[in-house]
Parts: structure tokens; sequence; C-alpha cells
């Protein structure tokens, strides 16, 4: 058992940075599939899907946060994402561990409130150290409403991020980043971050590759520890000179410090016809929200 | 330590955002003038090796691993400032394209793990080298400590806005609109992994590749300082003792004012003003009184003003808006309160000048070796 866990530790980590680059191709691919947002202007969709997020962080009724989960499976369907992978891609992890995290919440012993079902009567206050457990363990009503509007607002709000993250092609969205008054050379900074990403990743994975298939047995963690170790350092240095020289290559191509950027965006009715939806949508949810109490 | 979205109230999201986009500013006008037009290339590619670093598993005694972030190593090699800019930018990569970390939470992300940890990372290595050179082992030590300190304050900050949550944003039934649970149980369900297991894994990586980097390539560990000892102007007293005495005299301009500051009110005058103390506020008052308390000498309080409610600052309280102020109880509080001003004036302006000290000895000592 020892031995292929010693062994995992590398493989997980060329497991990962495979996994990383296939998701960013199909994300690329799903980007490019005709359907409502990926024809949506970038800059109009990120306004729209950051005013529903924003809409998802205000609302406080399980069953409105139920509606805008929705409206995100909605805008899935008609974007040409199948529900099943969506689903899949949004529940499997984040929410879910917003669910492990906020199940302690529920009972009576570590936040307060009315007991709906008690679970175990204790008879009398029961106290560990100077924290009291009360007279009785149960699930309470506060509890079980915090905890489901925790996880369903986590949902919606990872739902709608990852509609925007698969509808848009990376650069569009890169660029859309101006209309926030993101300055140009954090823009900059950001595309050639991305770029480097996959370089740097795929530098890594023939470091780990080239050390797996070197290998005869398993080695100690401590050996592990030293090569994971060296090799950040030795991408480190690969980085560092790397950066030079793509500083070098710039400055030979004219670049003085300011960036220039193409603005190829061009807005069409149907664009400004969804933003306005999608604020008329969030005005009337969070409308209804705040008159239910 | 990546907060997703949800967890936290748009208030608390919303004014994190507000702290880091002034940051942001100051930290790339204090890259743009030590480095020039390298800083585009150079802060995008230690971005990119930040986020590639972060999927990197390190084994761990017992068969299982865990992650390094490695924002104070990055902030060692290219600066705290670049830092704060490049581990931005991995995490606003990681937001928009991997899901990972919300995004209205970016500016939460942002502050503990791309400003507080590189800040406190890089600063505490420089405190504990001293003027140690590059090849001792003093400062292999200093990178690792620097490296727990600056992810356990990260994780630190991470528990309190959590903690916050469960506190103050609750709705009307008692139930909890975001993260659930308070300080008391988020600071330590927080804290006890990452003081135990993930800091030291930060503190040990990071020690083991300073440790590579010292034998293999020692200029890049010192390309930052020297950049910044070339940058940085001589260190001059004089501003700082005209400054000083401006600041001595306008110490008495205090007692001019009747009520207390805004903002600072004690829990006497929330009752005051409102009517009810907040079960909270009342549970942490009195957690810390100075050690001048209301800047008054601990053994004058009784002497000052006899037979008199004063307020928090020792002065007597005006009746009401329109009567001139007790000058009685102003002349008997007045050595008092003088006394504590000054006091408080040297103490800060000494440590202000021992830190300022300390930073500028170990420059100097850096461009010597």
């Amino acid at each position: 058992m020892g031995r292929s866990r010693r062994e995992s530790t590398i493989q997980r980590t060329l497991a990962g940075i495979s996994h990383a680059v296939r998701e960013t191709v199909f994300t690329e691919q799903i980007a490019g599939r005709p359907g409502l947002l990926q024809e949506t202007d970038a800059r109009i969709k990120t306004v729209g899907l950051l005013e529903l997020l924003l809409l998802a962080a205000l609302l406080r009724h399980w069953y409105v946060l139920v509606a805008l989960y929705a409206v995100a499976l909605g805008l899935a369907v008609v974007s040409n994402i199948t529900v099943k992978f969506f689903i899949k891609r949004v529940w499997l992890f984040i929410p879910l561990f917003a669910g492990i995290i906020a199940l302690p919440s529920i009972f009576n012993i570590f936040r307060a409130g009315d007991p709906f079902w008690t679970i175990w009567d204790f008879g009398q206050e029961v106290t560990i150290g100077s924290w009291s457990l009360g007279t009785s363990l149960a699930i309470t009503y506060q509890g079980v409403k915090g905890a489901a509007v925790l996880v369903l607002r986590v949902a919606a709000s990872v739902s709608l991020a990852v509609l925007l993250a698969l509808t848009t092609k990376w650069s569009d969205l890169l660029k859309a980043l101006r209309v926030f008054f993101v300055p140009r050379t954090f823009v900059l900074i950001l595309s050639m971050t991305y770029r480097y990403v996959f370089l740097l990743l795929s530098m890594a994975g023939d470091m780990f590759t080239a050390r797996t298939s070197r290998m005869v047995g398993p080695a100690s963690p401590r050996e592990d520890r030293r090569f994971v170790a060296s090799s950040m350092g030795t991408l480190l240095g690969k980085s560092h000179t790397l950066s030079n020289e793509v500083y070098t290559a710039m400055v030979s191509r004219g670049y003085n410090g300011e960036p220039m950027t193409l603005h190829r965006f061009r807005t069409a009715w149907p664009d400004w016809a969804w933003l306005a939806g999608v604020t008329l949508l969030s005005a009337a949810l969070l409308g209804g929200d705040r008159l239910l109490g | 330590m990546h907060i997703p979205d949800g967890y936290l109230s748009p208030q608390t999201a919303g004014g994190l955002w507000a702290f880091m986009v002034p940051a942001w500013y100051w930290a790339g006008h204090k890259v743009k003038s030590a480095l020039s037009a390298r800083q585009a290339p150079l802060v995008a590619i230690g971005a990119a090796f930040t986020f590639v670093i972060m999927m990197f598993n390190v084994p761990l005694p017992g068969g299982t691993s865990g992650h390094a972030v490695g924002g104070t190593l990055v902030a060692i090699v290219i600066g705290p400032w670049a830092a704060v800019i490049a581990i931005s930018v991995a995490l606003v990569i990681q937001a928009l394209f991997f899901g990972d970390g919300g995004i209205l939470a970016l500016g939460a992300n942002c502050f503990n793990m791309a400003f507080a940890l590189p800040v406190a990372g890089y600063f505490t290595y420089r405190l504990l080298s001293g003027g140690a050179g590059a090849a001792s082992a003093r400062r292999l030590i200093a990178a690792g400590i620097g490296a727990y300190v600056g992810l356990n304050v990260a994780a630190l900050l991470a528990a309190v806005e959590f903690g916050l949550q469960g506190e103050l944003f609750v709705a009307a039934d008692g139930s909890a609109l975001y993260s659930p649970y308070g300080l008391s149980a988020a600071i330590p369900a927080m804290m006890g992994p990452h003081l135990l297991v993930v800091g030291l894994i930060e503190g040990v990586m990071t020690s083991l590749v300073y440790a590579f980097l010292r034998k293999t390539d020692p200029s890049l560990l010192v390309n930052y300082s020297a950049v910044k000892v070339a940058a940085a102007g001589s260190f001059r007293l004089k501003p700082l003792i005209i400054g000083l005495v401006l600041l001595l005299v306008c110490v008495p301009l205090g007692l001019l004012a009747t009520g207390p500051a805004w903002g600072e009110w004690g829990t006497q005058d929330i009752r005051g003003e409102i009517g009810y103390v907040p079960p909270g506020m009342e549970r942490f008052s009195g957690i810390w009184s100075g050690l001048l308390p209301d800047y008054s000498l601990p053994e004058s309080n009784d002497a000052a003003v006899p037979d008199t409610a004063t307020d928090d600052y020792g002065v007597v309280p005006a009746a009401g808006p329109d009567e001139p102020v007790s000058l009685d109880g102003v002349r008997d509080a007045t050595p008092a309160y003088l006394v504590s001003g000054v006091i408080g004036l040297l103490v800060a302006s000494g440590l202000a000048l021992m830190a300022v000290r300390l930073i500028t000895r170990s420059r100097k000592r850096e461009t010597v070796g």
C-alpha cells in the first residue's frame, strides 16, 4: 500500500496537470458551439452574469435561490450545454463541500435555534469544560434553513461562474475586463500569464514524466519532497530566464511599456435585449425576495 | 483557502474589493518604479509559476499529500509588491477559468493570499534574516519561517472573514444567511490544520526550494534586493524631527474636543445614544484596556478630577451643546493628558525609527555582501 501511495504523489500531480489542460481544451470547444450565451457580446454577457452573481449573494430565501438556479440551468440549455454535464460539473465538488461544511451547523450544539427534531434528550445540561452542549441534541429549524440557503447560494453562484467560463473564449473574456476599468497593463499581464501557464504546465509535466520513467522502484517521501522542491526551483529559474527573453522579444518588436490592444467587439440589439432581460429578472427576483420578508 | 462565492456577504466581499483596488494600484506603482518596463513579462511569468506550483502535490509523512502556495517564495524572488500582483493574477485566472475560488469573493481571496500572505511572509523573512548573506543558513530558515507565518496570517484572515458572517449576517428568525459559524468555531477549525500541517508544508517547501536555488542559481535570490537597494534613497533624520515637533505642538488640540471621537464610543456612550448595548459589543468590551487608559496616567486618575464624572479623555463633559467646557476639569486633567500624548508619540516614533534602522542596516549589509 505504501509503495503505490508513494508513487502516486508524482502521478497525481501529472494527472492534475493533464486534467487542467484537457478541461481547458474542452471549455474552448464548448465556447465555439452555437448557443445563446456564446453569441452574446462578451462584455455584455459578463456584465449580465455578474449582475446575476450579485443577485445570488443578495437573496435571502431558499426558494428564490432555487428559482435563480433554475434560470442558470435554463441558460445552460439554450447555450447548447448538456444539463447532465452542467449539473455534474457544478455540483461535484464545491456545493457538495459546502453541504459537508454546513452539516454540523444544523445541530443545536453548534448553532442555537428552535429544535424540530430532538435526537437525544440528555435530561440535564451537559458541559465540556466551559462549552455547554445544552440539555438535548436536536436538529434546528434555523440550522437546516441556513445550511440550505448556503448550499443553494453556492450552487447558484458556481453555476453562473461556470456558465461564464464555458461560453466565452478566454481571449474575449480577458478583453471584456476592459469594461470594468481594469488597466491595460493588467489585462496584458493576465493574457500573458494564461499563455505561459500552459507552457510551464507542459515543462512541469515533462520533468515529472522524465523522473517517473527513470525510476526503478519507489522513492522515499523524503526523496520525493526534495524532487518536488528542486522541480519548483528549476521551474522558477526557467520562468525567470523566460521572462527576460520574452521582455527582449517584446522590446525588439517595439514594446515601450504601454501595451496596445485591438478592440473588435461590436454589439447588436439582441445583446442589449439580453442585458435588459437579465436586469428586469434580477429586479423582479430581488423585489420578490424582499417582499417575502 | 480559496473562498468560493456564497460563503461571504456582499458587504464583506465588497469591502475587501474596496481594499484591494487601491492596494493593486499602489503595488503596480511600486513595481513600475523598481522594475520599469520589464515588469509585465516578469510578473506574468511569476503568476504562471505560482499557478503551476499550486498544482504540485507534496508528499507528507504518513502517505498523504498537500499543496504549497509558494507566495513567500515568489515575494523573495520578484519582490513583495510584484508578488502581490503576480499572485492576484494567478487567483483571477483560477477563479475565471478553473472555478477555483469565487468571482465576487476574489477581493477577499486576493486580500488573504495575494496581499497579506506575501507581505507578511516577505517582511518576516527580511526581519529574521537581518543582515545575513544570501548563502547563510539563517536566510534559509528565515525563508521557511516567513512562509509559515505568511500562510497562517492568510488562514487567520480567511477564518475571521468566515466567522464574521456567522456573527453578523443572520436572518430575522436567527438562521444564518452565509457561512453559518461564528468566530469561536471558524478560527479553531481553520487554524488547527494550517498551524499544524499546511503551514509546515509551506515552510518546509520554501526552505527546500531556497536551498536548491542557493546551490544552482543564487542570482535569483539577490536579484530583487539588488534592484531595491539601487532604487532606495538614503534615510534622513531631519524631516522626522520636524514632523515630531509639529505633532507635539498639536497635542493640546485634543483637549478642546468635548465628546468621544466618532466611532470610538464606549458601551456607556452607545447606551446613551441608542438606548441599549448590542450583546456582541458588551461581550467584547473591556477585553483590553491600554497602558495609559483614557489617555491619563494610571495613578493620576482619581486625583485629576475629583467628584465629577469624566468622559473617555479625562475631561469633564459639557452639560449641553451650548454650554462651555468645564475649565476646572480641563485644567486638572491637562498635565496627565499632555504626558500621555508625548509618551505615545515618543513610543510610536521610536518603534518606527527602530524598524527603519533595521531595514536600512540590512540593506547596507546586502550591498556590501
